[in-house]
C-alpha cells in the first residue's frame, strides 16, 4: 500500500529511504533487549562479555524459587487487574471527554495530566498516606488501584487522539437505526478506536508491571512484585536473575503474541468462508 | 428489533419533530439541527461517562496530592516548638534580635522542648531553612536543661547565634505555619535581611538549572522519538495487518523488560569497552573510544529507547484509522506526493502526533533511575533531587515545593502550547 | 488461573478485615523486621531471624524496603504501624533520630552501652555489622598497585577513570586527608567554611576523572567492566567478586573509613518489647559473630571478635592488619552538618 499502483523512480526511491530508516529504527529498538538473553545463560554474576561460562543457574533461580514464582504472579495480577481497570474506566472517560458538550473540559485537563507529572516519590507517599487508613495498604486491590491512577492518564490521551477522527454521526445514526447505546458503541465505536485503546491498554499494562516506588510503599511481603524483587538487594549486587527473568518474559509475551496473531487470522479466514 | 430499540426510535422521530417545528429542518440543515438536539442528553451523558475515573483520581489522587503539596506553604514546626516565642514575636516589634521578653519565651520553649525530646525536630526543621542551626539549637537547649536561665545578653554571649539577624528572620518565617521560604527556595530565591528577595549564593543555587536541565532533556528526547517513531508508525500503519502486528510485537516487547534490566542492557552497550564502541572500533568508524557512559549523549540515547513505543503508539492507532484511498484521491487530483501527504495526511495524524509526543514529554520529567544509572554528575534531573528530599533527608516541605513548581511549569507549558498549537481543537483531554 | 482465584480470594479477606474488626492487633508473640533484602537480607536470616525463632518461640514476619527513609516516615504518619524493626544506614540514622521516626533505645534493656565500638550504639540505632569504605582495584589493569585510598586523588600515577559514591561523606574526609590533613583533625577542619572549601578544591582535582556510583552493586561492575581503573566500595562487594566469580580484584585498606549497618525500632511499632528482646540477643557477643559466617562483615563489639570464624577475620574491616591507617566515620559530624553538605555537594556536582 506505500507504492501507488504505477511507481516513479521518486516514489521508489522515498519509499526505500522509509525502510532503511525504519530498519535502523527498530534495530536500536531491540538491540538493548537481545542484550539480557546472553548474559541470563552466564555462569558469572557480572553484566560483561565476554561471558565467563554457560549455565542455566539463573534459570534454576528464577524458576526454581518461590519467591520469584511468587513476584511474577503477583506482577501479573497487579498488572492485568491494572489494565482491565484503567482501560474501561479511561476509554469511558475519554469518549465522554471528547464530546463537544463536555462541561467545564478546562478543568479536567491539570487534572488528567497531573498523576503523569507529579513524581512517583511523591504519589506514592500520597497513595500510601490515603490507603493505609482505609486498610488498602497491603492488598492486591489498593496496589491496582493506585497504579490505575496511573495509568488511566495514557488510555484516556490515546483513545482521544483516535476519537478525533471518529465521526460522531456514525452513533446518532445507530440510535436513529434503533441500536442501543452499548450495542452502536460495541459494534461502531470500538472497532473503530480499537488501535487506540489497545494503545493505551499496553501504556496501562507497562505502567503497572514497571512499576516499583508506589509498591515498595503499598506492598507487604505477600505482595512483592518482580520490580521490587529486582530492585531489593541493589546494595549488595545487581543479580544476573533479573535477565533470566527478563528473557523469560520476552519470550512468553512472543508466544502469546504469536499466538493470538494466528488465531485472529485464523478468525478472519473464517469470516471470509462464512459471511454473517 | 427488540422493544427498548423501537422505544428509542420514537423518542428520536419525536426530539426530531420538536426540532423541526423550532429550527426548520429545510434552511437549518443537520448541522444545526443536531447542535439543537445535542446539549440536553449528551452534556450530562459525556459527565456521566467520564465521571467514574475523574471521581477516582479526585478522591484517590487529587485530594491526597493536594494535601501533601500544601506542606509547600504551611508548614507549623516552628509555631508548634516554641509556642511562646511565637505568640510574643507576632506582638512585639520587628527589631531583630528582639527583647528580652522574647527571649524569656524561647528558653521557657527550649527547656520544655528538651524534656519532651521534641527538641531535635525542631532543631530540623530550623536546619533546613538555615544552615548550621541545628547543633546552635542542640547547644542551647543543652545549655538551659543544665539549669541556667541565662539573660538576653548572656544567652548571645554564649551562643552568639541568638544574636544574628538571619536567626531571627528565619524564626520570623515560621511563626505563622504559612510560609513562602520552601517555594522560593525551589526557585533559587530566598528574602534578604532587610526584607529584600534575593538569589541565593552561586554555590548553592541548583534548582533552576535543574529544572531547565530537566525540560532540555525532556524536550530533546521528544524530539528524537518523533524522529524515529513517526516514519516507523507511518510504514506499520500500511502494512497488511498480519504483519504490522508482527512489527507492533517489536515495538512493545520492551515492554516485558524492567525498566532495571533495559537500564543495565544500555550500560553494557555504551559503556568504554562494550559492544557499541567495539563495534564502532571494529567497524573503522572511530580510533578512540566514546565516552558514552555518564554523559548527556548516553542518557538522552537510552531514554530515547524507552520512550519510543510511548511516542510511535498513538501516532500509529491515530494513522491506522486514516483511510489511504485519501492519499490517491489527492494523487488523481494532481497533488504531488509531498504536498498530498503534508495538506491531506498530516493534518489528519497530528492528533496522534500530539498525543505521543504529550506523553514522552511528560513521562521524562519524571525520570530518576536512568539519570542516576547511566546519567553523569551533571545530568541528574529535577525528579532524583525529590526522591533524594524524600527518601533521605526527610525534608517532605522542600519535595513538595519542589514537585509544585514542577506541575506549575508543565500546566503552564501544555497552556502555552495548547493555545499556539490550538491543542483542544484535537479534544485531547 | 489458580493464582489469580486465590489472589481475588486474598483480596477479599484483607478488605474484610480492613473494614471489619478494624484490623485484628497482630498476636502479642510475633516480630515484624524489615530490611534491605537480597543476600544480606538472608544473611541476617540465617544468623538470626531464624534462631530467634527458634530460641523464643516468636514468629518473625520478614518485610522488604528499598532503604528509603521516606517509607518509615509515611508509615508513622498513618498511625498504625506494622513494622517492629528497621535496618537502616548509618547515615540515616541520626536522620530519622532527629525527625522523630525512630525511638530513642533503651540500652539498659539492650546491652551494655560501653561494650560497643564507638560509634555503634546510638541513641536512635544499635550497630548490627562493620564495614569499610576502601579502595578497589583490578590486579591485571594496574601492575603497579596502590597502596593507600587516597593515591585515588592520584592522577599521575594512576590515569584514566575512578569511581567514587555519589555522596559527599567519606569523599570530603579523604579529599582533606589527601591533602595533608591528620586523619585525628578531619572532622574538626571539615566542620569550619575554609576546610569544607579545601576538600572541595582537593575534589575539584579529580572531578572530571569520576563516574560517580549510587548503587552497592555497582563498583564491583565499573572494575568487571573495565569502566574504571580504581574505585571506592564497600569491602563486602569487591570480597564477593573476588570470592565468588574468581575476579582479580584487590582491596586497599589503608586509610578505609569504618562505616556500620545499624537497627532502629520505628515510633509507635506495636511490639516494642520483642524488639528488644531480638535487640538483646543480637548484642551477645557469640550471636554478634554470626553473621560472619554468611556474608564477609564483622561484629560491632569488640568481644565478639573472638567468636568470629576464623578464615572470616583476615576479610573484616577490624582485622589488625587493617586497622593500621583509618578513620571512623562521625556520625555526630554528619548529623549536624549532612543536610547542608549534601546540598553542597549536589550543587558542586551540577556546576
Amino acid at each position: 500500500m506505500l507504492l501507488s499502483p504505477y511507481p516513479t523512480l521518486g516514489e521508489r526511491l522515498r519509499v526505500g529511504l522509509l525502510w532503511a530508516w525504519c530498519a535502523m529504527v527498530l534495530i536500536y529498538l531491540v538491540t538493548p533487549l537481545l542484550i539480557p538473553i546472553p548474559l541470563s545463560f552466564n555462569s558469572g554474576s557480572f553484566f560483561t562479555f565476554p561471558l565467563a561460562g554457560l549455565s542455566t543457574r539463573w534459570y534454576e533461580v528464577v524458576l526454581g524459587t518461590e519467591r520469584w514464582r511468587a513476584a511474577i504472579g503477583n506482577s501479573l495480577i497487579v498488572a492485568f487487574g491494572t489494565t482491565m481497570l484503567a482501560t474501561s474506566l479511561g476509554t469511558f472517560a475519554a469518549i465522554g471527554l471528547s464530546s463537544p458538550r463536555f462541561p467545564a473540559r478546562q478543568m479536567v485537563m491539570p487534572l488528567l495530566i497531573s498523576p503523569l507529572v507529579v513524581p512517583i516519590v511523591v504519589t506514592a507517599v500520597g497513595a500510601y498516606l490515603f490507603y493505609a487508613p482505609l486498610g488498602l495498604a497491603s492488598t492486591y486491590g489498593g496496589i491496582i488501584l493506585a497504579h490505575t491512577v496511573l495509568a488511566s492518564p495514557f488510555v484516556v490521551v490515546t483513545v482521544g487522539a483516535s476519537l478525533t477522527g471518529f465521526d460522531r454521526n456514525l452513533m446518532r445514526a445507530a440510535a436513529i437505526s434503533g441500536a442501543r447505546p452499548a450495542l452502536a458503541f460495541f459494534r461502531i465505536m470500538l472497532p473503530l478506536i480499537l488501535p487506540g485503546v489497545l494503545s493505551g491498554a499496553a501504556f496501562a499494562f507497562v505502567t503497572s508491571f514497571d512499576e516499583v516506588v508506589v509498591v515498595q510503599f503499598l506492598a507487604s511481603a505477600d505482595q512483592r512484585t518482580l520490580p521490587l524483587e529486582m530492585f531489593t538487594g541493589l546494595r549488595e549486587q545487581l543479580s544476573p536473575a533479573i535477565t533470566a527473568a527478563a528473557t523469560l518474559m520476552m519470550t512468553l509475551s512472543i508466544l502469546l503474541l504469536v499466538v493470538a496473531n494466528l488465531l485472529a487470522a485464523r478468525a478472519r479466514r473464517r469470516m471470509r468462508v462464512l459471511p454473517a | 428489533m427488540n422493544e427498548h430499540g423501537s422505544q428509542l426510535v420514537t423518542r428520536e422521530s419525536r426530539l426530531l419533530r420538536g426540532a423541526e417545528t423550532r429550527a426548520g429542518v429545510n434552511d437549518g440543515g443537520w448541522r444545526a439541527m443536531s447542535s439543537r438536539l445535542v446539549p440536553r442528553h449528551e452534556g450530562t451523558r459525556a459527565l456521566a461517562l467520564a465521571a467514574p475515573l475523574l471521581v477516582l483520581l479526585i478522591v484517590s489522587f487529587g485530594i491526597p496530592i493536594i494535601a501533601l503539596l500544601s506542606r509547600a506553604v504551611y508548614d507549623p514546626s516552628i509555631s508548634r516548638a516554641l509556642p511562646r516565642t511565637a505568640e510574643t514575636l507576632r506582638q512585639a516589634a520587628t527589631e531583630d534580635p528582639p527583647g528580652d521578653e522574647v527571649f524569656a519565651a524561647l528558653e521557657a520553649d527550649l527547656k520544655e522542648d528538651q524534656a519532651r525530646g521534641t527538641v531535635f525536630e525542631f532543631a530540623k526543621s530550623l536546619n533546613s531553612r538555615l544552615s548550621g542551626a541545628r547543633s546552635q539549637v542542640l547547644k542551647t537547649a543543652r545549655l538551659l536543661a543544665s539549669g541556667t536561665s541565662p539573660s538576653r545578653s548572656e544567652l548571645i554571649d554564649a551562643i552568639p547565634f541568638w544574636g544574628e539577624k538571619q536567626t531571627w528572620s528565619t524564626i520570623r518565617g515560621g511563626v505563622h505555619g504559612f510560609t513562602s521560604f520552601y517555594l522560593l527556595s525551589a526557585l533559587d530565591l530566598r528574602w534578604g535581611v532587610n526584607g529584600s528577595l534575593d538569589f541565593v549564593p552561586a554555590g548553592e543555587a541548583v534548582f533552576l538549572r535543574v529544572f531547565a536541565r530537566t525540560f532540555m532533556v525532556a524536550a530533546l528526547v521528544t524530539l528524537a522519538t518523533l524522529a524515529l517513531g513517526f516514519p516507523l508508525a507511518y510504514l506499520i500503519s500500511n502494512l497488511p495487518l498480519a504483519r504490522a502486528n508482527l512489527v507492533l510485537v517489536l515495538v512493545l516487547l520492551p515492554f516485558w523488560t524492567s525498566i532495571l534490566v533495559r537500564t543495565a542492557a544500555w550500560t553494557v552497550l555504551l559503556q568504554k569497552f562494550g559492544l557499541l564502541n567495539d563495534a564502532l572500533i571494529a567497524l573503522g568508524i572511530t580510533s578512540e573510544r566514546l565516552e558514552l557512559m555518564y554523559s548527556r549523549l548516553g542518557l538522552i540515547i537510552a531514554m530515547t529507547h524507552i520512550q519510543l513505543p510511548f511516542t510511535l503508539l498513538p501516532i500509529y492507532s491515530v494513522m491506522r484509522s486514516i483511510s489511504p484511498s485519501q492519499l490517491r484521491a489527492a494523487h488523481s487530483l494532481g497533488a504531488r506526493p509531498l504536498t498530498a501527504f503534508r495538506r491531506v495526511y498530516l493534518p489528519q495524524a497530528l492528533p496522534g502526533v500530539m498525543a505521543g509526543c504529550l506523553l514522552t514529554f511528560i513521562l521524562c520529567l519524571g525520570y530518576y533511575i536512568t539519570p542516576a544509572l547511566i546519567g553523569g554528575a551533571s545530568d541528574q534531573l529535577i525528579s532524583n533531587f525529590i526522591a533524594n528530599y524524600v527518601n533521605v533527608d526527610l525534608n517532605w516541605e522542600m519535595a513538595a515545593a519542589l514537585s509544585f513548581m514542577l506541575l506549575a511549569f508543565t500546566l503552564l507549558l501544555y497552556a502555552a502550547f495548547a493555545r499556539f498549537l490550538g491543542l483542544d481543537r484535537f479534544k485531547l483531554v | 488461573m489458580r493464582c489469580l482465584r486465590i489472589a481475588v480470594l486474598a483480596m477479599l479477606a484483607e478488605t474484610a478485615l480492613g473494614l471489619g474488626s478494624g484490623r485484628t492487633a497482630l498476636a502479642a508473640d510475633e516480630l515484624t523486621i524489615m530490611a534491605t533484602g537480597g543476600a544480606w537480607q538472608a544473611a541476617q536470616r540465617q544468623a538470626w531471624f531464624e534462631p530467634f525463632a527458634k530460641k523464643t518461640g516468636v514468629k518473625v514476619n520478614e518485610q522488604e524496603y528499598l532503604g528509603d527513609l521516606g517509607k518509615i516516615k509515611a508509615i508513622i504518619e498513618t498511625g498504625n504501624v506494622p513494622v517492629d524493626l528497621v535496618t537502616v544506614e548509618t547515615a540515616t540514622v541520626l536522620q530519622g533520630c532527629d525527625a522523630g521516626i525512630l525511638q530513642r533505645l533503651d540500652y539498659a534493656k539492650i546491652a551494655d552501652r560501653s561494650k560497643f565500638l564507638p560509634g555503634t550504639a546510638l541513641d536512635c540505632g544499635v550497630g548490627l555489622d562493620v564495614y569499610g569504605d576502601v579502595l578497589g582495584y583490578d590486579t591485571m589493569v594496574l601492575k603497579d598497585p596502590p597502596t593507600s585510598v587516597l593515591d585515588i586523588f592520584d592522577t599521575a600515577r594512576f590515569p584514566g577513570k575512578r569511581g567514587m559514591r555519589k555522596f559527599p561523606a567519606q569523599n570530603l574526609e579523604w579529599a582533606l586527608m589527601a591533602d595533608g590533613v591528620p586523619a585525628a583533625d578531619v572532622y574538626k577542619v571539615l566542620a569550619t567554611p575554609i576546610g569544607i572549601d579545601r576538600a572541595f578544591r582537593k575534589l575539584d582535582s579529580i572531578k572530571k576523572d569520576v563516574v560517580w556510583w549510587d548503587a552497592g552493586a555497582q563498583p564491583p561492575q565499573l572494575l568487571a567492566s573495565h569502566e574504571v581503573v580504581m574505585t571506592t566500595a564497600w569491602n563486602g562487594r569487591i570480597q564477593n567478586a573476588v570470592e565468588q566469580d574468581k575476579k582479580p580484584f584487590a582491596i586497599v585498606w589503608k586509610d578505609q573509613i569504618v562505616e556500620y549497618d545499624m537497627i532502629s525500632i520505628p515510633k509507635g511499632a506495636k511490639n516494642t518489647d520483642l524488639a528488644y528482646k531480638y535487640l538483646a540477643y543480637i548484642s551477645d557477643p557469640e550471636v554478634a559473630a554470626q553473621l560472619g559466617r554468611f556474608i564477609p562483615y564483622g561484629p560491632v563489639r569488640s568481644d565478639a571478635t573472638s567468636f568470629v570464624p576464623k578464615d572470616v577475620l583476615p576479610k573484616l574491616p577490624t582485622a589488625p592488619d587493617h586497622m593500621k591507617s583509618y578513620l571512623v566515620g562521625d556520625v555526630e559530624f554528619w548529623g549536624d552538618h549532612g543536610e547542608d553538605l549534601v546540598k553542597r555537594f549536589n550543587a558542586w556536582l551540577a556546576q
